[in-house]
């Protein structure tokens, strides 16, 4: 795409706009690819989250009497039907809208998924769980492997993180993940906005960072940050001017936007095979309430975002190409503390869902029995204890869904997995 | 100004946020040695910038009300940046920036837990501006940017904006509340590896009592909160360790009376303090915060910083002083070696393009793209730095700032930039030496010549100048060369 600068002041504003929209043309071409194609949302709930609030083994006999205040009663959960073991399990009240996905068979939630020594610190276990690796938590993120095994030229938008920062997860060896946390803002402005200047600053900038220095590693970085910034520019703008299918209305909070903004990828066919969307406050050491309090404020905001997202997708019939993974760094502690909360604990939920995903209730609930040996909890009984690992998982996804190759990403067999898709 | 000294220039970008020509030209004539003892002993030059503000000359803040940095987080963020940009104590503003990573701490929670004013008081108020005439967060930082690491720990332990954050307001004996007790050991002082999982129980068991107590009613406008140890919640048993708690190698801490057991915690933080870990790891910390996030420390350097922090009695100033006059401080290698957080290059941005006629609020949401929202870090361990700075979307913002900035300083900088561009090459010469960006390639170099005479003939007219020349500031200060400090 290149302009003279008679077309451009020809053409006049409008130029200026039609030019940096992606053509008609590609969008189709994106698009018929896409249709083959399958994308990946892997959902953060930071903080570790508190599956226990969340996923309910309600009439387990020691979950009241370990969480008097915060504990919730078989009236108020959503009874989803009972695990392989025979335990009843009910959703957060405030998930309404899951509930409804579970019961079309589109949610799949297992339970008990951590690792071995369940670190109870938030940022290696986040390192743990990005790598896939407990032993050595360094280096590349599990899904950055997956990218690097992409043949090269990788599309500058194969990856597409929502947040500001490059999640651990998505961190590659030769990939860069764009960080668009507003599709609006992803734009290139000017101190001569609206003349043609602002197209040769635009152009000159892009060129500044196209040269590879020599000896000058942290330069040539920015310098690869700035051209991937350049590269997708165009792209991004594109899903900016995206509006929900008839019906949808997403929430005007940050999780409910980064979701609006991957269904507006999705549905203009950037061809993206990764998405990173979280959403934080999971820390809840105090006042976690009930059916209101702050862990319900968390509930409502993940159920209304994934809701509107869910059927977005469906509207568009884009349904069968989304899988969306969720996860956290811990579980939390079973017995709550003095502050109406809980404290770091070990295993915790994992949930799919998705057009491919199988749905159903995997694995088993803990129980809850404080006393005597107890095989599904650990830390003298105060934590739950991981029944899947976690890498079975990703295994799972990374053979079924991204066409990869587990052994190879996660340096390991872990295809003994849960068969949720 | 006819010479600039590329030394002292890396100096201020490193302990301060960069220079005005003014300012260059002032710690010039203090010379290298001079200019650091200044900026160490930072105590005799006046702290006179807050009066500053509104005043002309300065960089501008705009508020819907009455200016409240001590009520309002958005004047509370402005504020800071004020200082950062013209404060005579570059250093202390530098250390605070600091320190607010190193015990990072949301004003969102805070106030959540408490409301808007109280969590703007506790994060930021200085204490003539305090209903109970306590400092706020920042204050604390401000005041020990540079004194002892032991009473910045045992401020920080009692802060009540980290009481509220770390939920040691709730840290009582019928349930140990773990959150403060795990992060002073993993995050604030020896870090993961060097402690076990009883330890932090332990240690959440010696911080029982730890509390905060409401001054006045919650609705009352002059109420606050204030630390409070409060005896009755405190957990007496003895508390055992896996590492020494005294210099005799002892691991336990005794039971003792409530009334005194607020010791406990004092004990336990002087531990953690004299702990040889905890200096090695502010030690690397600092290195790489002021003298290269590239090159990795060797050991023997560490080992020899670590002394000093051991034998100045935890002094950060002595460590800081040391750090500055090494050679490897002044390696020329080692200029340009750390990539800059999004609050250094605002500022110093700010203050080599020109700030008059500016207002930092037109900073604060650029700062929230970028990466970095004063007063509200992602998370307990702070921001993620280096390289996590510059994600596409984040590296964008950069180059939009640069852009508000440049529109904002149109007519200021096509002023300065008539005469000096008879030629292309002498604009550029102006430019580089103005806005201290890391050398650019040859090619690179070549590019930014090319943009000045991109759709046009040179001759350096008034009216070339007016656009060519806030476009070259918009992009070289948009460069990856000016990202890195």
């Amino acid at each position: 795409m290149s302009f003279t600068r008679r077309d451009f002041v020809r053409g006049g504003v409008a130029a200026f706009s039609v030019g940096f929209a992606a053509p008609k043309f590609l969008c189709d071409l994106a698009l018929a690819q896409g249709a083959a194609s399958r994308s990946l949302v892997v959902l953060y709930l930071s903080g570790g989250n508190d599956s226990l609030s969340m996923v309910v083994p309600y009439t387990d006999p020691f979950y009241m009497t370990r969480r008097p205040t915060i504990g919730l009663t078989a009236g108020q959960v959503l009874p989803i039907g009972k695990d392989s073991a025979g335990n009843s399990i009910g959703l957060h009240p405030r998930l309404t809208g899951l509930k409804g996905i579970f019961d079309q068979g589109r949610l799949a939630l297992i339970q008990r998924t951590g690792y071995e020594n369940s670190s109870r610190s938030h940022f290696q276990g986040t390192d743990i769980w990005s790598t896939a690796n407990p032993v050595n938590s360094q280096g590349p993120g599990w899904l950055g492997r997956y990218l690097d095994t992409l043949p090269a030229p990788v599309d500058p938008l194969a990856a597409w993180n929502t947040t500001g920062q490059t999640p651990h997860t998505l961190l590659a060896n030769t990939v860069g993940v764009p960080a668009i946390p507003s599709p609006a803002q992803y734009s290139f402005s000017s101190p001569n906005a609206g003349t043609p200047e602002a197209l040769n600053e635009r152009t000159y900038a892009a060129k500044i960072s196209s040269h590879v220095p020599v000896n000058r590693p942290h330069l040539a970085f920015v310098n690869s940050t700035a051209q991937a910034a350049f590269n997708t520019l165009d792209s991004v703008a594109s899903v900016a001017s995206y509006v929900p299918s008839t019906g949808v209305t997403y929430a005007n909070n940050g999780f409910a936007l980064a979701l609006k903004a991957v269904a507006g990828a999705l549905v203009r066919g950037t061809g993206t095979k990764v998405f990173w969307v979280q959403t934080g406050g999971f820390d809840t050491h105090a006042g976690q309430g009930t059916q209101n309090g702050g862990y319900a404020g968390l509930m409502s905001t993940l159920n209304d975002g994934l809701t509107a997202f869910y059927t977005d997708l469906n509207n568009h019939g884009l349904l069968s190409q989304t899988l969306i993974l969720q996860f956290s760094e811990f579980g939390r502690r079973i017995s709550e503390n003095g502050s109406a909360g809980t404290d770091h604990g070990a295993a915790s939920v994992m949930m799919a869902l998705g057009g491919p995903v199988r749905g159903g209730l995997y694995g088993t609930a803990p129980n809850l029995n404080p006393n005597g040996n107890n095989p599904t909890l650990e830390n003298g009984n105060n934590d739950v204890r991981y029944e899947t690992d976690f890498r079975a998982v990703y295994a799972t996804v990374i053979d079924n869904w991204l066409g990869g190759d587990s052994t190879k990403i996660l340096a390991g067999n872990f295809k003994n997995g849960p068969n949720i898709i | 100004m006819a010479f600039r000294d590329p030394l002292i220039e890396h100096l201020l970008r490193r302990a301060g946020f960069g220079a005005t020509a003014a300012e260059l030209e002032r710690y010039q004539g203090l010379g290298f040695s001079g200019t650091i003892d200044e900026l160490i002993n930072f105590t005799g030059v006046a702290d006179d910038v807050d009066s500053k503000i509104g005043t002309p000359g300065y960089v501008a803040t705009t508020s819907t009300g009455p200016f409240s940095p001590s009520t309002v987080i958005n004047d509370a963020r402005q504020r800071w940046l004020f200082r950062m940009t013209h404060s005579r104590r570059p250093l202390q503003e530098k250390m605070a920036l600091f320190w607010h990573n190193h015990f990072a701490t949301a004003y969102s929670k805070v106030s959540g837990n408490t409301t808007a004013i109280d969590g703007v008081r506790m994060m930021a108020a200085k204490p003539s501006e305090h209903p109970g005439g306590i400092a706020g967060q920042l204050e604390t930082f401000r005041e020990l940017a540079l004194g002892n690491f032991r009473d910045l720990l045992v401020a920080v332990a009692k802060d009540p904006a980290m009481v509220v954050w770390l939920d040691g307001n709730t840290n009582v004996k019928q349930k140990p509340q773990e959150n403060f007790a795990r992060e002073i050991m993993e995050l604030f002082t020896m870090g993961v590896g060097f402690y076990t999982e009883p330890d932090v129980y332990a240690g959440a068991r010696v911080f029982t009592g730890w509390n905060l107590e409401r001054v006045g009613r919650t609705d009352d406008p002059n109420g606050y909160f204030r630390f409070n140890y409060v005896a009755n919640n405190h957990e007496t048993t003895a508390k055992e360790f896996s590492f020494p708690i005294y210099p005799d190698g002892s691991k336990t801490i005794p039971a003792r009376a409530a009334s005194a057991g607020m010791q406990d915690g004092l004990d336990l933080i002087d531990a953690l303090v004299r702990h040889p870990e905890t200096g090695k790891r502010i030690v690397r910390k600092l290195y790489a915060f002021f003298v290269s996030e590239i090159a990795v420390p060797n050991e023997q350097i560490v080992a020899w910083l670590s002394q000093i922090f051991q034998q100045s009695n935890y002094n950060i100033g002595a460590v800081v002083r040391a750090l500055l006059f090494t050679r490897e401080f002044s390696e020329p290698s080692n200029r340009f070696s750390r990539y800059s957080w999004p609050a250094e290059f605002v500022v110093r941005a700010m203050k080599e393009v020109g700030f008059a006629g500016f207002s930092v609020n037109n900073a604060i949401s650029p700062l929230v793209n970028m990466g970095q929202q004063l007063f509200e870090p992602p998370d307990v361990s702070g921001w993620d730095l280096g390289k996590s700075w510059f994600s596409t979307g984040a590296t964008l913002a950069r180059m939009n700032f640069s852009a508000v900035l440049t529109q904002n300083q149109k007519f200021n900088i096509s002023s300065s930039a008539k005469g000096k561009g008879p030629t292309p090459e002498a604009l550029l010469s102006f430019y580089l030496d103005q806005l201290t960006p890391a050398d650019f390639s040859r090619a690179a170099y070549d590019d930014l010549l090319a943009y000045l005479t991109a759709g046009v003939t040179w001759n350096g007219s008034d009216a070339q100048l007016a656009t060519k020349a806030p476009g070259l500031v918009h992009v070289i200060v948009g460069s990856s060369e000016y990202q890195l400090v």
